[in-house]
């Protein structure tokens, strides 16, 4: 029994760590839905990975701010998306999924890259 | 002068025009077989014995003048096609407008029938016109209608000719059902047959020539930028000549083979960002010059029209060799925004280089060969840096599903790149075989249609290929799921003539520039786009049903695989339709890829 005070607040911690992971991925789930939905693959690519059409955007997306701020408000090539086409909510998750896309295999290891 | 051929002697006027016709070595007959031209037909088949011109049956006009595009853009040399009246030409008229746009020469000869007392009624006398070639007068170089075999000769020795001189296009002559089946007059007029002399193209003025060797030599910052520039594999040894000379940078807009991408030389990546800061530009066959120096952005701004914005920096001197501006016609707008230049030439570019070269040589000052040296250092680092960075680009979503476009080409490259190869359509792949293929010989890459009228590339791979044939080169093609789809029957007429080509999907499942146009306009109106049931919005996406390339291809006499999602399914699949084409046969792997 005198372990459980201590025993509480681990698991208690694990439990909002697992829910917060649970969110996370929600969240990433969601806004893949959202960057095909919203047509960003498009340009993107469904990895972000960019290409003539658009750059990069994944891994490493830009610092949040910077990416709504030009989501919102582009003057460039992109059109701007309002919130009337894509929510607060929604670019928000487009985001984390942006941050889930893990990195591609380093290109030195690709042979195919290195002929 | 040159001395006339000797009279030609035989009872059929078609018979007439097939000797004329013969004179000038067509190797190819693309055609769609119609009443219209039957005199001609058979005389072709029969008494030319399907040689030279060899008659290729094609399921479509617009394939069989894409295909003599393509042919064109591979070996250097025209194809006569034959068209059907009014729906015939009709139904070609998109693929003669690709070449017009793109100064390819295609000869186009119309069947109709002119002489309404006599013509059968019903279908000959619908499929006739009074002046049949109006249909493609805008975007064709020069036309007739001949009304004697005489006139006929004159006409299509006149017509190859016209198409043949820079710059170059499509040409049509109207071929009346009667005059190809009337008998030639015993005792009429000696009939002859003009010999071909090739005209000179027009080079550019000696004192422009100075003046723009003056600006290049004495420049900090001097790029090159090249469209249509190359007509030929000397024209590229050239370009090659005159950026080694200032050390420049070449921008290439891909409208011909024009510079080899492995030369340091080559910088199109970073095109923008050197005519930023470009303090003079050389443009030799462009297109659009107006939209190489001018930034567009279609964001509603100004009422709807856009932002304009110059690319270049104040003072700038803008130089343009080509031959575009000896050609100019009203109705079709391809000759793009009006730019304003310092030094204009209306010449052809190739012809007009040599001069230019040594004019430039001649101007360099001697004080300023070491600054154009090291000019030369820092391209050879920005070109090696900007090959680090496709490889980093390319290896990012390299395990993706649908398979990248850089991952496809590259798969693609391994299974080729010890072979002859040409790639003779290069769909829209975010050109990644331009940024990782090594493309130094003028058949690497083919261009674009020109007009960009989809449906271009399956028929110009497969005419390109024929091209490629007899030089024993592997013709490999990316081959868009749309473009296939306007005309897929080419594929059949490359099986029946046992035409080997590659042709690797580029399987996007749906129109995404039109795509993107739509979702912009959503945007621009606060909408979401309805996207139906479809990854894309309502009306521009190929799926549900998903068209299954592989079997329509097998259908048609193709060994085909597919579809193919998992990259690592590709090397194996590619390897094996390497051999079946290398075995002279044509080949498709369907891949389902990412949209660019």
């Amino acid at each position: 029994m005198r372990g459980a005070p201590y025993l509480a607040p681990a698991g208690l911690a694990a439990g909002l760590f697992l829910e917060q992971g649970a969110a996370l991925a929600a969240s990433a789930e969601n806004g893949k839905q959202v960057f095909m939905r919203a047509g960003c693959w498009q340009c993107h690519g469904t990895l972000g990975q960019g290409g003539a059409a658009g750059p990069k955007l994944a891994p490493d997306p830009l610092p949040f701010d910077a990416l709504s701020s030009f989501v919102r408000t582009t003057n460039r090539a992109m059109p701007p998306y309002r919130e009337e086409v894509l929510s607060d909510a929604d670019l928000a998750d487009l985001y984390v999924y942006l941050q889930s896309i893990p990195k591609g295999p380093d290109p030195k290891t690709i042979p195919l890259l290195n002929r | 002068m040159p001395k006339e051929l000797p009279r030609a002697h035989m009872a059929d006027g078609a018979d007439f025009m097939v000797d004329v016709i013969k004179t000038l070595d067509f190797e190819y007959l693309p055609a769609n077989p119609a009443s219209s031209f039957r005199g001609l037909h058979e005389s072709l088949i029969d008494y030319g014995g399907n040689k030279k011109p060899e008659f290729l049956t094609c399921m479509h006009e617009e394939s069989a003048v894409a295909m003599a595009h393509g042919y064109f853009k591979a070996a250097g040399k025209p194809l006569l096609t034959l068209c059907h009246g009014t729906v015939g030409l009709q139904h070609a008229a998109m693929a003669i407008y690709n070449a017009w746009c793109d100064r390819v020469p295609v000869i186009v000869v119309g069947g109709t029938d002119l002489d309404a007392a006599h013509r059968p009624p019903g279908v000959p006398t619908v499929h006739s016109a009074q002046d049949i070639n109006a249909l493609v007068r805008d975007f064709t170089k020069w036309d007739d209608t001949p009304v004697s075999l005489q006139h006929f000769a004159q006409s299509f020795v006149r017509a190859y000719k016209i198409a043949m001189t820079p710059p170059m296009g499509p040409v049509a002559i109207a071929l009346d059902g009667g005059l190809q089946q009337a008998p030639i007059p015993e005792n009429g007029e000696r009939l002859y047959i003009p010999r071909y002399v090739a005209t000179s193209p027009p080079q550019g003025d000696g004192g422009a020539v100075r003046e723009t060797a003056r600006l290049l030599a004495n420049a900090e910052r001097p790029v090159i930028v090249v469209d249509r520039a190359a007509r030929s594999a000397d024209g590229m040894k050239l370009i090659v000549q005159l950026a080694e000379a200032l050390q420049a940078p070449v921008v290439d807009q891909g409208g011909r083979m024009n510079f080899p991408n492995t030369h340091y030389l080559h910088q199109s990546r970073r095109g923008n960002a050197l005519i930023g800061q470009a303090d003079v530009i050389l443009g030799l066959e462009l297109a659009d010059y107006w939209g190489t120096v001018n930034s567009f952005i279609d964001n509603g701004e100004e009422d709807g029209a856009g932002l304009r914005e110059p690319r270049t920096k104040n003072g700038v001197k803008l130089i343009s060799i080509s031959s575009a501006a000896l050609l100019t016609k009203s109705n079709y707008q391809e000759f793009q925004r009006f730019q304003v230049v310092d030094v204009e030439m209306a010449a052809d570019a190739e012809a007009t280089l040599p001069a230019l070269i040594e004019a430039v040589k001649a101007a360099i000052p001697n004080d300023r060969k070491p600054a154009i040296e090291k000019r030369g250092e820092a391209l050879r680092k920005a070109w090696a840096d900007g090959r680090e960075r496709a490889k980093d680009a390319a290896a990012v979503a390299w395990d993706a599903s649908p398979i990248s476009t850089a991952r496809l080409s590259m798969e693609l490259w391994a299974q080729i790149k010890d072979l002859d190869w040409s790639l003779v359509s290069s769909g829209n792949v975010s050109n990644w075989p331009k940024r990782l293929w090594a493309m130094d010989r003028y058949y690497h890459s083919l261009g674009g249609p020109g007009g960009y009228g989809v449906g271009y590339g399956a028929p110009a791979a497969v005419g390109a290929a024929l091209a490629n044939r007899a030089e024993g080169r592997f013709s490999v093609s990316i081959q868009s799921d749309g473009d296939l789809m306007y005309a897929p029957g080419v594929l059949w007429t490359a099986s029946r003539h046992r035409i080997p080509l590659l042709s690797v999907m580029h399987n996007n499942h749906a129109y995404h520039q039109e795509a993107m146009h739509v979702q912009r306009l959503a945007n621009r109106r606060d909408r979401v786009a309805n996207l139906g049931k479809d990854m894309c919005p309502v009306g521009t996406a190929i799926e549900n049903p998903d068209p299954d390339y592989a079997k329509l291809a097998a259908s048609l006499g193709w060994w085909s695989a597919g579809p193919i999602k998992d990259p690592n399914e590709l090397a194996g699949t590619l390897e094996y339709a390497v051999e079946v084409v290398k075995a002279g046969e044509p080949a498709l792997v369907d891949v389902w890829t990412q949209p660019r």
